[in-house]
């Protein structure tokens, strides 16, 4: 059977592309202020709009990259998470919703999209690099999760705000680490096949 | 008077500081994919394309990062120094 194109490790170098690009619009609007930031509306726009295309972008993943049904569910509903979530963030800058508790959506989200790692991640850290980093993926976004919830409870803060902007330059460069068959630090399993570059 | 002066020259260069930090973050993206690709060349599939498919030679980590960085600089960097003059402007 032709395996599916592209490889799943260019699927993560693809998504860390839009994650690095998402993070460096959040940390620029960190240092120059929302209000500045919000003068063009393709700007308020861009990163809740990069949010949920990339939750769209999930689905085709879910289509053709799950192999187990546990698999299948957790990119199903991290898709979902991520579409609400930015979603969400839309309807913030459209001025529908004012509350600062929504944030909490994206709170969801990143909890969310942690446990869709760990669940559907079966094996064990030391496997290879891609257990290895989803097992990592998967904690990062557990523990970043405070940081959506501290913008939820303190809008104005910008440690809250930065080390939002942060986990995702974080999670781009975890993500472009990925590889499908590679040791990490020098272990990989005789099961998880023969390594290639 | 003198501390009048003092506050004056103090909030631009405040703010000086603010634009060169999101000029320099293009750069400093583009400039880490540059490094990445020196130190792991083998992850630039273009310097030896022999046999390789499309995605290989598509899709290359290190470019990807370069072009983020490139992207950055000159699709959203001009437009947010604009406003942020502008909003210096309006708020004196």
């Amino acid at each position: 059977m032709t395996p599916v194109q592209p490889p799943a490790e260019h699927v993560h170098w693809l998504f860390a592309t839009g994650v690095l690009l998402l993070g460096l619009c959040l940390l620029a609007e960190v240092f120059v202020g929302s209000e500045v930031w919000t003068r063009r509306a393709w700007r308020a726009y861009l990163w809740p709009g990069l949010a949920f295309a990339l939750g769209v972008l999930m689905w085709p993943v879910m289509t053709f990259y799950t192999n187990s049904t546990i698999h299948m569910l957790a990119h199903g509903a991290w898709a979902e998470l991520m579409m609400f979530a930015g979603a969400v963030e839309l309807a913030r800058v459209r001025g529908k919703l004012h509350s600062s508790a929504w944030s909490l959506a994206m709170a969801a989200a990143f909890l969310g999209s942690g446990v869709a790692f760990l669940v559907h991640e079966q094996n064990a850290w030391l496997f290879m690099r891609s257990a290895f980093l989803h097992h990592v993926l998967g904690w990062t976004l557990v523990a970043a999760s405070v940081f959506p919830i501290a913008r939820a409870v303190r809008p104005r803060s910008s440690v809250a705000a930065t080390g939002f902007a942060l986990t995702f330059v974080v999670l781009a460069v975890i993500l472009y680490c990925d590889r499908d068959v590679a040791p990490v630090f020098g272990h990989i399993s005789p099961l998880a096949g023969a390594p290639h570059r | 008077m003198n501390a009048e002066l003092v506050s004056e020259l103090e909030l631009p260069r405040h703010r000086t500081a603010r634009a060169r930090f999101i000029t320099a973050l293009g750069p400093l993206t583009a400039l880490a994919g540059a490094i990445w690709a020196i130190v792991q060349p083998y992850r630039i599939t273009l310097l030896h394309p022999h046999g390789q498919g499309f995605w290989w030679l598509f899709v290359e980590p290190p470019l990807l990062v370069i072009a983020v960085g490139l992207f950055f600089y000159f699709a959203i960097v001009p437009g947010l120094l604009e406003d942020m003059g502008d909003a210096r402007a309006t708020s004196r």
